[in-house]
Formats: structure tokens, sequence, C-alpha cells
């Protein structure tokens, strides 16, 4: 019997270069603007699952996403490393979702998939740095929920053993399963791009990407040949309550968003000269500052 | 008057200072809403929990006692905690951000379906009107934090759910005593009906809980590194300097993530929170999550080889230099003039 793997991963905007026109006037997040990237702690977690399949023969490996179309990348970027197959959740209605509305779609597509032994996904995004997705989406699911995985130790059928990095120490966990982990980013880091794989999945698309090329007999190709779908699910594809989901479905609300202004000390300029730092250490001894 | 309720961590018997501190904040937030604060104290052997709590001022703490509470796992916490939110209504839910408080709020968060905001950096009581409807909220919790890489700083609001929940990281808000004699009242709760229904799915094999080593909330003196520090090798002149004047290091995310220094060390949103007497800037370029964790230090030297570097806006002293050059002269001139 099959050993079935979801995976969540999320397309992050590279917040390391965030230009002026990051943000919308409604204080939701301009992602066309940015870079996108894996989100770093999704790789540890697609690295553990691929962990699994290298031990338990006959495992699949199932990609979640959910983001505009372009975050199909993230699904292909799983398939260079032996993820079998993905599907990206992609609906302008879900958008402005705080981890609550999305947690509930992911939990719906998640049950339509069904069939799982085991959930994994990276602790936090680095984009919110909440950490709330994982459990959240274990509530939905019912679903028992190991946060801060370091590393699964061992994994079988309906059990699981892991090891948790917390702030001042280790745990180790066992679990029934099904479960989700959510993975820290003190885990394996991610494997490379196999190449093969490069190549068989080079050309896995959504529907929506197929519509754009013009090229007939490349259309036909990958019409052809299953393993190069990458299924996408609207909402009209998952059973949602549509107010539970995007910004109505939200609890939290942003209020204001403000520019970040430094209060400006009058700051006393030095240089690393001999003279200006030994007069330096001397006012902090006669103010008691040190010593 | 629904009040504000603060989820007390327990480790070893011991309430962590986080807890202690959003209990103090609590305490003030109740002032302004008129209502009081409670605590929830879950775990094994809560024997003296009552004089841990009460000097902070929290009016009232259910105190949950059960083998199978300690240590903290989800399912069991989680079912207690949600139990007495869902009896007691609170309007306001507090949890520290650490690794069990961002494990529980967010599965609370989920079951009661209310909003939760994550390592807030203030909490402040305001009004909010709702810019489609027009609807006017009283006395909502804003919920503060850096958000977007700290780009951006957010206000949060959750208007129309009940209870508000966020998280606060440690050193964030201050440890405050109350009145003096202040006195808690205690309320047992037997959790035998709740946990008899729980699944307690996940068991705890090994458990190697360490002492905290680095003591950087309690520090007067901080000399902390960033990135620019530039290796591993490169803490130890901070090592020694900190050495010298008798103070602890520290570190921005960047040179913990870059391997430099260990988490332990990490101040800022998503590491500790410090005021010392003095904080020594190293290499550290003064992101808006790094500056909220030491931005209430009292005294600030920033060295940047960088004069536009945003930390040098905040800092008493601003040396413009190499750190490598710059911290061996400090070390030789404090013990030449200290003697």
């Amino acid at each position: 019997m099959a050993f079935r793997i979801i995976v969540l991963a999320k397309q992050v905007p590279d917040t390391r270069n965030v230009g002026e026109d990051a943000m919308k006037s409604d204080g939701t997040v301009n992602r066309a603007a940015l870079p996108a990237i894996y989100n770093p702690e999704d790789l540890n977690a697609l690295e553990q699952a691929l962990q699994i399949k290298d031990r338990i023969l006959d495992t699949e490996i199932i990609i979640i996403t959910m983001g505009p179309p372009r975050a199909a990348d993230i699904i292909r970027e799983s398939m260079y490393r032996d993820a079998d197959r993905g599907y990206l959740i992609t609906d302008k209605r879900f958008a402005g979702a705080d981890t609550l509305a999305t947690s509930y779609v992911i939990s719906k597509a998640i049950e339509k998939i069904g069939n799982y032994d085991l959930i994994i996904s990276g602790r936090q995004a680095i984009d919110g740095d909440t950490a709330q997705v994982g459990p959240q989406t274990a509530e939905k699911l019912n679903l028992p929920q190991i946060t801060y995985a370091e590393e699964i130790i061992t994994c079988e059928k309906g059990k699981i053993k892991v090891k948790r990095r917390l702030e001042r120490g280790i745990e180790i966990v066992e679990s029934t399963l099904p479960a989700l982990v959510t993975v820290h980013g003190s885990a394996d880091p991610c494997r490379p791009k196999n190449s093969k794989l490069f190549m068989k999945y080079k050309h896995a698309k959504t529907q929506t990407e197929l519509q754009t090329i013009d090229d007939d007999y490349i259309n036909q190709t990958i019409k052809n040949k299953s393993y190069l779908h990458i299924d996408e699910l609207s909402l009209d594809d998952l059973d949602c309550d549509p107010e539970k989901i995007g910004l109505l479905g939200s609890p939290t609300k942003v209020k204001k968003i403000d520019n970040v202004v430094l209060q400006g000390k009058d700051s006393k300029v030095i240089a690393d000269k001999d003279a200006d730092i030994k007069h330096l250490m001397n006012d902090l001894i006669k103010n008691h500052t040190l010593g | 008057m629904n009040n504000i309720c603060v989820y007390c961590e327990i480790e070893e018997g011991k309430v962590s200072d986080v807890s202690l501190e959003l209990i103090s904040k609590a305490v003030k937030l109740a002032g302004e809403l008129k209502c009081e604060v409670e605590a929830v104290a879950i775990g094994s052997g809560l024997n003296n929990i009552e004089q841990q709590i009460s000097p902070y001022g929290a009016n009232i703490i259910h105190s949950v006692d059960d083998k199978r509470l300690y240590p903290y796992t989800t399912l069991p916490h989680s079912a207690v905690f949600e139990n007495i939110i869902r009896e007691n209504k609170p309007q306001i839910v507090l949890v520290g951000a650490t690794s069990v408080g961002r494990d529980l709020a967010p599965r609370i968060a989920s079951s009661l379906k209310c909003g939760l905001t994550a390592d807030c950096t203030d909490l402040v009581i305001g009004d909010y009107t709702d810019p489609k409807s027009g609807h006017e909220y009283k006395n909502l919790l804003y919920q503060i934090r850096p958000a977007f890489g700290g780009n951006i700083i957010a206000t949060i609001v959750n208007p129309e759910t009940k209870p508000q929940m966020a998280t606060v990281r440690e050193g964030v808000m201050k440890k405050e005593h109350a009145a003096k004699n202040f006195k808690s009242t205690v309320n047992i709760i037997d959790p035998s009906e709740i946990l008899d229904k729980v699944d307690f799915a996940v068991k705890i094999i090994e458990r190697h809980i360490e002492q905290r080593k680095v003591n950087l909330t309690g520090s007067q003196i901080i000399v902390a590194g960033g990135f620019g520090v530039g290796s591993k090798e490169g803490f130890e002149l901070l090592n020694e300097l900190a050495k010298v004047v008798g103070g602890e290091v520290g570190a921005s995310r960047a040179a913990v993530d870059a391997g430099y220094s260990e988490h332990a060390r990490q101040i800022g949103q998503t590491g500790v929170t410090v005021r010392p007497k003095l904080y020594i800037a190293c290499g550290i370029s003064g992101a808006i999550q790094h500056r909220a964790g030491m931005d209430g230090s009292a005294q600030i030297i920033s060295i940047n080889t960088d004069p536009e570097a945003p930390i040098n806006s905040i800092a008493d002293v601003a040396i413009i230099g190499d750190l490598h050059s710059v911290i061996p002269k400090m070390i030789k001139y404090y013990k030449e003039q200290s003697k």
C-alpha cells in the first residue's frame, strides 16, 4: 500500500529585496512586485519527505501550494527534486486571506486529495513569520501536530518518531499517523535539483499555463503526458463556505501600515582613531556605564 | 465585563518570564478596559503557582493540575485551555511566542475561529472604524508588529471575532509587581472529564531541556554582532570585549542564520528583547526587527563601516570603522583606563 505524503509549500516574496511598490493601498502585499522564492523552511520540509521516499518504497509526494498562477514554479521546483505531482490552489477569491482563511482552504484541498499518511510543511514562511498555518491546518483536519521538527527519525504506516528542536533543548516524540509535522530550519537542507528530473518535468504546466503556449506540438505533447500536468484547484473545485475564505473569512484586519521611520537621535559620530576611542572608553568608565 | 486571559507557560514548576511579563501588560490593559486579568496555569504539581503569579496582579488564577498535563503536549493543553476560554469568554487572550505558545495559540485560534497575531511588539487599546461598512468598534486590541521583512509596521485588529489573540516574545513587555500583598483568587479546575476525551496521540519519549546558559535579559551590558562580523571566529573578538567589560554576547538574526552565533543569543523581534545599560552593536545594520529588540537600551554604541547604516540613527555614539580594528582598541583603552 502506497505511503502518501502531502507537502505544503509556499512561494514567498524575497523580503530581503523589497521595493517601494511592495504594499497595496488596502495593506496587503503586492506580490507581483517582488522576486519570488521557495520559502526556505518549506524546502527543509520537502527534504524530510524525500528522505522518507528514499526509505519507504512506493512513497508518493504531493505538493500543495496556494497563490497566484506563477506559484506553479514551486511545484516544478519540487518535481525537479523528486516530488511526484502537485496542486496549485489559485483563485482571486482566495486573495487577502489571513492564516485562518488560508488554513481553511488548504484543509479543504487536503480533504479532496485524501488518503494521506502524513502532511509536512515548513514551520513558518519568511513573509509573515507567523508559524500559524501548519497548526491551524492540523486543527481543521482534526490531526495531531508536531511542530519544530528537526528530523523525522522513523516513519512507517501509522506511526512516526520525530526529533523536535525547542528553544532550550530537544524532545523526541512519537505520534500516530496521519499527523501534520512542521519542519524547523535547523533540519537537513534540501537536496539540489536533479538534472534528469529537470529534463523530465521542465514542461510540466498548469491548465492556465498551457493556454499561453502557442506551439501546437508542445501543447499536444504536454497534454498527452499526464505526469506533466499540474492540477489547479479553484473555489469551484473545493467544498468551501464562501464566507470563510479570502478577506471576508479573515478575522484579522490590517488597520494601518506605517513605514518605518527612524527617530533620528543626535548621534555622536566618531572615527576609528586611537584618540577618539580612548576618549569614548574613558567617558563610559567615568559615567559608570562600564566598570 | 469580559476579561484578559494569559496562558502561563510552566517548566519544572516555574512560570516562565514571558508569561509574567504578559500578566503585567494585561494588568495595564485591564486598567484601561476596566476588566480583570485571568491567568491560566496548566501542568502538574502546581502547589506554589499562586505565590509565583499573584505578585504580578492577576485577579484570577485558573489552576489545572494533572499528571497528564506535564510536560506540555498540544492536544491536552489546547483542549483544557480552549475549554477555559469558552467558559470565561475573555475579550483578549495573550500567549508567549515560545515554541510552546506558537504551537498552542494557532491551534486554539483555529478551533475558536478567531484572529491571532504572532510576535507583537506592542499592544494598545483603541477604536477602529471599518473602512467599508463605516461600523465603529470601541476598545479593540491593536496588535502591532513589524511585518514583511521589517519594511513596515502593521497594526492589526480583530473587530468581529472574540477573543482577540496575540503572541508576544520574551522581554518585549516589562515584568512589574502589582500592589503589595496583592491576592489572586485561585480557581481549581478538575480536567479529568476533558482529558478523558482527549486524544493523547503524541507521546514524549525523550526530553532534554537545558538550563538557560545565556542570560541576555538580565545583562546590563550587551555586545551584539551582526552579519558584518563575518564569521564564527569574528565573534571571538566580541566574546573578548564582553568578557573584559562584564557583558553578554548577543547576535542579530542575520548572524544566527549565517551560523556565526547560536539561536539562544538572538536579539530582535524573533529573538529576545533587551534593555541593557549599554548596547554595543558590532557590524549590525539595524533592520527594524533587530531594533525592536534593543531600542529600549539606555545607551547604544554602533560600530559599522557604513555611515548610512540605520543602526547609526538610533545610536548615541556611532563609530565609523571596521569592528576588527575598533574592538581591539576598545579593549586596550578600557583595560588601560579602568585600573
